[in-house]
């Protein structure tokens, strides 16, 4: 193994965390910064020929390598783990800007009380009402600190949408549920597909509040505060899965590298696969010393840093973490070791799929041009007489149908599965049916929880992680609640047929939900329930820090990409202001 | 060395007018008459044959317009088949492989030219069938893996890009009313609310005026 020269910091994994992280420090200070990225480099010019259904959204060219490395997967930890050897559940990506570069954009922000989960539900219900098994916690950080930091992220990305709570002061235009912001939305909401708006008109008609998504496909020409300038959104229908191939959409390679690119001191190394944190002591209690990885030759090397970033995805984070014994890997029958908990994955469902009258020319979309129903998200709504807590938004959002991925929806009716009768139908119902979607939030639970496979190995021989995960009693019972809510909708809408969602059993592995999948390396308030603290700083090794959605100690409704921003430039402040003045714990 | 296999086609049953990307380069053959000989990258003529008639059960063709024939189905699944999909290039691929849940996918060792390759030795003499015939046969391997694939790469072969052997000359694309990788619709997305928006489809290297390499010649 080779030793490379130091560096100050060594940031693995060049996705939306680590190229932000990478950004600021580039941009407002003369540390020397390495990111490590596993997979190749990008730029906005190879999206110019992109759009094909085949190669992107089918055959996933822009996602993991799973020959090399996939997660195993099992319902309890009873059972026994096999690998999941095909893409399905979620999408992870690789490559510079991960999945943030084939993500839809779509931008909320959480309730602010989701921060304070446990304490909130707690006061509200009492200890009893709680889920039995619950893990909730509290994040450490409350909505009001995070707000300004919620701010510039918009800013960064141009998001679109339109206040609904603007330092109090309500609008039906947008989320009236919403936290209060301080400033109103950069950008305008985007233009609002068919279905999009007949979902919204027979929501409103019902005395619903539908809003339009906040959404980082903008809305027209946008510049942000570095002076990166995109294009309008031309809602051509291939956002999710693919790059942009205009550089429209918000990704880390048209926002953050262009930006990394000016500032002498960051520099990028692709094809860095890096397989350990390296601490300090060999009692693996003291600070990180560097990382090791393995180039795509297959040439080892050590990079010494004074400061760790993972920034490498929820799964890799845990992952590198457990693989270097970087704290204590978390024991569901005794609830002790706190890294590897709280793994949840947001509830995503087709709620209802709706069969209409008339052709809706879905393959006009983007990524997040649609509308959500507020009504019954978080805790918005009255509970009392419902047998489940919180809840997630409905949603109808074209993302631009594409034909492998949607042709042959057809009503139940019809009961053939291919021939001429089959045909027939999914040639008239291929552009009359669309889904309203649910996205719930997922409480944390003892039972869901990641670590390291026994059994199942990657290409160079390191244990896979392991999931231990499947939906509770809760999760079940709100995706019915949503699934009624979502028909009715439908109803309302003049439907001539609608399938509603057959319900929540085992997780299923099989069918993509989303590629919200969080937790195993926690924030919060406690040391001994948590990996990091409020700053994303490990509680041990005090100069590494990890970044990413693998900190949420639970599923929000609201997906994860602004949040882990926002958490992102919080550090990067805290750091600069702080830390580097006075190296140790932030909180 | 494999012996070059060729399937011999009419081109009268494959629409009339091809736009094919033979060995990489595109052809535009008004061949109404003609016949047409396509050299096979994976599967031998006998196999082609099948494949090709039980592609066309699943989508046939029939009243409702043209079917997996005209499309050149079976022409994108052999070069789908000799590709890295083929030999599950980018699966997860080390054992111990075990029987699991649904749940958790397909755990099977076999490749989907090995599942092909089986599949099709149930099916000899298939395409020599008349229809009814030939459509009970499908319904008893319908719980199959081989069937599934059957099915979703015949959807595949309908509507992928023409660049990857299927959907020849866009007639999956026009069946169905989708106008291919349309560079724009920021003036439309908003418009003809309830009323069909039928572009003319364009093909990915019509649109990008540049010889796109598809996955399968990786």
């Amino acid at each position: 193994m080779k030793t490379l020269p130091p560096v100050d910091v060594v940031i693995v994994g060049g996705g939306w965390a680590g190229l932000l992280m990478a950004k600021e420090l580039g941009a407002r200070t003369s540390l020397s910064v390495v990111v490590l990225e596993r997979g190749g480099a990008r730029k906005t010019e190879n999206y110019s020929t992109d759009m094909d259904e085949l190669d992107y959204a089918i055959r996933m060219h822009m996602m993991q390598d799973l020959s090399q490395e996939t997660v195993t997967f099992r319902h309890s930890s009873q059972q026994r783990a096999l690998p999941l050897r095909q893409h399905g559940a979620f999408l992870p990506g690789s490559g510079i800007g991960g999945a943030g570069e084939h993500w839809n954009g779509v931008s909320p922000r959480m309730f602010p009380d989701c921060f304070e989960l446990l304490t909130s539900s707690t006061e509200k219900y009492g200890v009893n009402r709680l889920p039995q098994n619950h893990a909730l916690l509290d994040w450490g950080v409350k909505y009001d600190e995070l707000e300004p930091y919620y701010t510039l992220a918009e800013k960064l990305l141009g998001i679109c949408g339109k206040a609904g709570n603007l330092r109090g002061r309500k609008s039906e235009d947008g989320n009236i549920f919403e936290g209060w912001r301080s400033s109103e939305f950069p950008m305008p909401p985007n233009k609002i597909p068919y279905f999009s708006a007949l979902v919204r008109d027979a929501a409103k008609s019902l005395g619903y509040h539908p809003y339009p998504i906040p959404s980082a496909t903008p809305s027209r020409a946008y510049v942000n505060p570095d002076g990166v300038a995109r294009s309008a959104c031309v809602y051509c229908g291939y956002c999710e899965r693919f790059g942009c191939m205009i550089g429209a959409k918000a990704q880390p390679s048209n926002l953050l590298l262009p930006v990394i690119q000016r500032h002498k001191n960051v520099s990028i190394r692709t094809g860095a696969s890096v397989r350990r944190v390296v601490p300090e002591a060999e009692n693996k209690k003291g600070k990180a010393r560097g990382v090791k990885y393995v180039d795509a030759k297959g040439q080892e090397f050590f990079q010494p840093a004074d400061l760790v970033f993972l920034a490498s995805w929820t799964f890799n984070n845990a992952r590198l973490l457990l693989l270097s014994g970087m704290g204590q890997p978390y024991d569901p029958k005794t609830g002790e070791g706190t890294l590897g908990r709280n793994l949840t994955h947001q509830v995503a469902i087709p709620a209802a799929t709706l069969f209409m009258e008339k052709p809706m020319n879905l393959f006009m979309g983007a990524g997040a041009a649609g509308i959500r129903v507020g009504d019954f998200d978080g805790d918005v709504f009255d509970h009392s007489n419902l047998p489940f807590f919180r809840g997630g938004a409905l949603e109808a959002l074209i993302t631009g149908h594409r034909p492998i991925g949607n042709f042959g929806i057809v009503p139940q009716s019809v009961k053939a599965t291919w021939g001429s009768e089959w045909k027939q139908a999914a040639l008239h119902y291929y552009d009359r049916a669309a889904a309203i979607h649910f996205y719930g939030e997922h409480l944390a639970y003892k039972s869901n929880y990641v670590d390291l496979d026994p059994v199942y190995k990657d290409s160079l021989g390191d244990p896979l992680l392991r999931l231990t995960l499947n939906w509770q009693d809760n999760e079940r019972r709100m995706a019915e609640f949503a699934t009624a809510k979502a028909v009715e909708i439908g109803r309302a809408m003049g439907a001539k047929d609608i399938t509603p969602f057959p319900g929540l059993r085992d997780y299923d592995a099989t069918r993509y939900q989303s590629t919200h999948v969080q937790g195993g390396a926690i924030m919060g308030a406690s040391p001994d329930r948590s990996v990091v603290n409020s700053y994303l700083q490990h509680r041990l090794a005090t100069n590494l820090f990890v970044l990413g959605a693998s900190a949420f100690p639970q599923n929000s409704s609201a997906n994860p990409t602004l949040t882990l921003l926002a958490l992102v430039l919080r550090t990067a402040d805290a750091l600069i202001d702080r830390y580097l003045k006075h190296p140790g714990p932030l909180a | 060395m494999r012996r070059r296999h060729f399937l011999t086609l009419s081109a009268a049953s494959l629409g009339g007018v091809l736009v094919y990307s033979l060995d990489r380069k595109s052809f535009l053959l008004g061949a109404k008459d003609k016949r047409l000989r396509v050299p096979l990258c994976f599967f031998t003529e006998e196999e082609a044959l099948i494949v090709a008639a039980a592609t066309s059960r699943i989508f046939p063709t029939d009243q409702s317009g043209p079917g997996a024939r005209e499309a050149g189905v079976v022409i994108y699944i052999d070069r789908q088949l000799a590709g890295p999909y083929g030999s599950d290039r980018y699966r997860y691929t080390q054992g111990p492989f075990e029987d699991g849940p649904p749940e958790l996918g397909y755990q099977g060792k076999p490749t989907p030219r090995e599942i092909y390759r089986g599949g099709i030795k149930n099916l000899k003499g298939f395409d020599r069938l008349a229809n009814a015939e030939q459509d009970a046969r499908l319904q008893q391997i319908e719980s199959s893996r081989f069937f599934s694939f059957l099915r979703q790469h015949t959807i595949e072969g309908m509507f992928s890009d023409p660049i990857h052997g299927g959907n020849v000359d866009m007639i999956g694309w026009q069946l169905i009313g989708f106008p291919g990788p349309r560079m724009s619709n920021f003036d439309e997305i908003d418009k003809h609310f309830g009323e069909a928006f039928r572009p003319k489809p364009i093909s990915l290297q019509q649109v990008t005026n540049a010889v796109v390499g598809p996955g399968e010649d990786e």
